[in-house]
């Protein structure tokens, strides 16, 4: 379906299954401080009705990902590189009226803020309706029985009444509903939701994820995850991609990554996080440092300057030489594959208990 | 689960609390009046905050209060530094009561009570330097250490992880975990009994939010302060804290010791709480949690509803509960200490039901189609 034209970044395998590919994305800003890389030579896949988790504290470019994908950057200030297919269409040349059609209809998003994200001048149900009938031709009628079948599909209770409420009218929850809803209007093929509980309350939050899970068994949705919350990920997504810097620096199944992480960083996210069922009186081991400048990132590994394990390596490599994501469950790492095993064994699983 | 089952506790600190605890609320309650109304402005309803919280802490100890946004948590922690007048209630100070002390009888105590507060970067006047930010209460209190201010703010800087060098240089030039830990050492300036820290590393992000739980932790540990951690994220409230009370719509429905709360809760909305907390899956065999998925919002502490407040949300409500509102006490069964406010509290455990309880239409509605097919 693609074909690989860019050695770095390394390609990861192109299942047949594998919609959405995107191929050595680099976006940068120019700002007046300098040229910002927000995404470096990015290459993920997402598998139809599969769920790809995207990992990385604030800044590590995750969210920029997204928004270019959908082309919703600013091309004014940002120069995207690399490649984006999206069911065999190339999204990073396409027109604006080409990307018109596909957003709202082929790939919708759900935002973390949805006070933000939803218009405070029209109604809710306006707002549902309102893609379904650009896309879909459908009648006001129509658009309205959709909407309001979407609205109680979602659980917003008396979804008639609610159709011609404005979004200040819902509660936090409902508006997170309601954004649901709406992304879903045209039953897309892909749905990329970016931190779409960080601003709910935790048992609201288990709500939504449920929601959504369940949402997507009936849709068949292919939903591109991005949370800074291992624990959310690891109860919502299929894969996972640990990014850092602009890069990403992890790749492989849920489970693989968290159960046998490979990166020194995701070993580090880890064994920052308390566990409710973890030992109390055992510190937690933060990283130590903070995320590099991304208007000059470091040299060769990104994460080498918060690294506990560059010694290991040798000679300078870590400082000078930038280590390459290898296809499929990998880790860009310059430790070798036994050194690791023996690191994760030795040092951080017992730390995880 | 097992393995935290009352080991030895920290130094200077219990799980139970001292004979005489260095603060005391009773009946703690604030009402923020609504007014509305034309021509002349009325008072036609109040947000109850906060409405009859009990809450002790003890010298040294650290205590978690935990729960929604809207719950009340935050206003409780700025009455009792007092920069909220109560309504009603009692707080008590080393035996001092403080509910309504002019600011001349508050200034010997405001030093001993200090607030670390959850934004780093509306919490520090970007006009200051470093210096100025930690020096300005020693200023204000008349405090002169041996030595002089400016080393005794280094000595604060070095205590808190940061460079002392970086005395004479601005908030912005700091990261939000820097910036976070300045208001540390700003809130450790004046020797302080008890901190009141609210939320304080929400705002930060995940590798530095455990430097900063470390660094309060070392604090703690090494000055022997009494913490009010204030935190809506159950796993570090866990880790830090050694009591934990679980606050909703203004009233605190549970509390009691760690171990009770985490691994023995009794109150529905605690159970539902922690069946909440998404939790990475590091291993295959990892202890099975029970699932409880509420449905709607919290409702608006403008009308709460009547009786017990948590029961339009819950799964056990009766008609007792619409009526009588449940008294927080020691239920049988509990530990000494272990409070539940609750008419028919759950099983002290966390495993996993016969039958997931599912409250939200909505999700119950795909589920039972899912299973159908």
């Amino acid at each position: 379906m693609t074909t690989l034209t860019k050695p770095e970044g390394a390609p990861a395998p192109t299942g047949p299954d594998s919609f959405l590919s995107v191929r050595d994305l680099k976006v940068q800003f120019s700002t007046e401080d300098g040229l910002v890389k927000a995404v470096d030579g990015l290459s993920f896949d997402v598998e139809r009705g599969k769920t790809l988790g995207i990992v990385g504290e604030s800044g590590s470019g995750k969210s920029v990902t997204n928004l270019t994908i959908l082309g919703l950057h600013n091309a004014r200030t940002s120069t995207v590189d690399g490649e984006i297919v999206l069911d065999g269409k190339e999204l990073v040349t396409a027109t604006e009226k080409e990307l018109e059609q596909l957003r709202g209809n082929k790939m919708a998003m759900i935002f973390q803020d949805p006070l933000t994200a939803l218009s405070p001048y029209y109604t809710v149900g306006r707002q549902l309706s309102e893609p379904y009938m650009k896309h879909r031709g459908a009648s006001k009628k129509e658009a309205k029985d959709r909407a309001v079948q979407m609205l109680e599909k979602v659980g917003i209770p008396q979804p008639k009444t609610r159709f011609d409420d404005y979004p200040h009218q819902f509660s936090g929850g409902m508006r997170q509903r309601a954004m649901i809803a709406m992304a879903l209007m045209c039953d897309p093929d892909l749905l990329i939701a970016d931190e779409p509980t960080t601003a709910l309350d935790v048992t609201v939050q288990a709500q939504i994820l449920d929601l959504l899970k369940d949402l997507q068994q009936e849709f068949g949705s292919a939903i591109i995850f991005i949370t800074h919350d291992l624990g959310v990920i690891s109860n919502m997504a299929d894969d996972l991609l640990v990014m850092y810097a602009g890069r990403a620096v992890e790749r492989g199944s849920v489970k693989e990554v968290l159960r046998t992480p490979k990166h020194p960083y995701t070993w580090g996210l880890l064994s920052s996080m308390p566990r409710l069922d973890g030992d109390i009186h055992q510190a937690l081991d933060p990283i130590p440092g903070s995320p590099p400048s991304l208007l000059n990132p470091p040299s060769g590994c990104p994460f080498h300057p918060r690294c506990a394990f560059k010694d290991q390596v040798a000679g300078d490599l870590c400082s000078q030489e930038r280590p390459p994501l290898a296809a499929g469950r990998a880790a860009a790492c310059h430790l070798t594959a036994e050194q690791k095993q023996t690191i994760f064994i030795d040092k951080i699983q017992p730390r995880l208990r | 689960m097992s393995d935290n089952l009352t080991l030895p506790t920290q130094q200077g600190s219990t799980d139970t609390p001292s004979a005489e605890p260095l603060l005391k609320v009773e009946g703690l309650t604030k009402h923020f009046p609504i007014y509305g109304g034309f021509p002349i402005k009325r008072k036609v309803g109040a947000v109850q905050a906060v409405d009859g919280v009990d809450l002790t802490v003890g010298v040294g100890e650290s205590v978690g209060l935990v729960g929604e946004s809207g719950c009340g948590k935050s206003t409780t922690g700025r009455l009792i530094t007092r920069l909220l007048e109560p309504t009603a209630g009692k707080i008590t100070y080393s035996g001092q009561d403080i509910t309504h002390a002019s600011r001349r009888q508050l200034a010997p105590v405001r030093s001993e009570i200090q607030m670390i507060f959850q934004d780093p970067y509306s919490s520090l006047n970007p006009r200051q330097t470093v210096g100025t930010i930690i020096k300005s209460p020693m200023e204000v209190n008349g405090i002169n250490p041996a030595g002089g201010r400016e080393a005794r703010v280094r000595e604060l800087l070095e205590l808190v992880g940061l460079n002392p060098e970086h005395y004479n240089r601005f908030p912005h030039e700091f990261s939000g975990g820097q910036r976070q830990r300045i208001g540390v050492a700003r809130a450790l300036a004046l020797e302080p009994k008890l901190i009141v820290a609210d939320e304080p590393v929400s705002a930060l992000d995940v590798s530095i939010q455990a430097q900063v739980v470390n660094m309060l932790q070392k604090v703690q540990r090494e000055l022997g302060i009494a913490f009010l951690f204030i935190a809506h994220d159950l796993a570090i409230v866990r880790h830090f804290s050694q009591r934990v009370a679980v606050m909703y719509l203004g009233k605190i429905v549970e509390v009691g010791d760690r171990e009770s709360i985490y691994n023995g809760p009794r109150h529905p909305y605690t159970h539902a709480l922690l069946s909440a907390v998404p939790e990475v899956e590091i291993a295959e065999e990892g202890p099975a949690r029970e699932r409880i998925r509420l449905s709607g919002d919290v409702p608006s502490p403008i009308h709460p509803p009547s009786g017990c407040r948590f029961r339009t949300r819950c799964w056990k409500a009766q008609d007792k509960c619409a009526t009588e509102e449940p008294p927080l006490v020691q239920i049988s069964g509990n530990r000494p200490g272990h409070l539940t406010a609750c008419h028919f509290p759950e099983d002290p455990t966390t495993e996993p039901r016969d039958e997931d309880v599912i409250l939200d239409p909505a999700l119950r509605a795909l589920e039972e189609s899912a299973t159908k097919e």
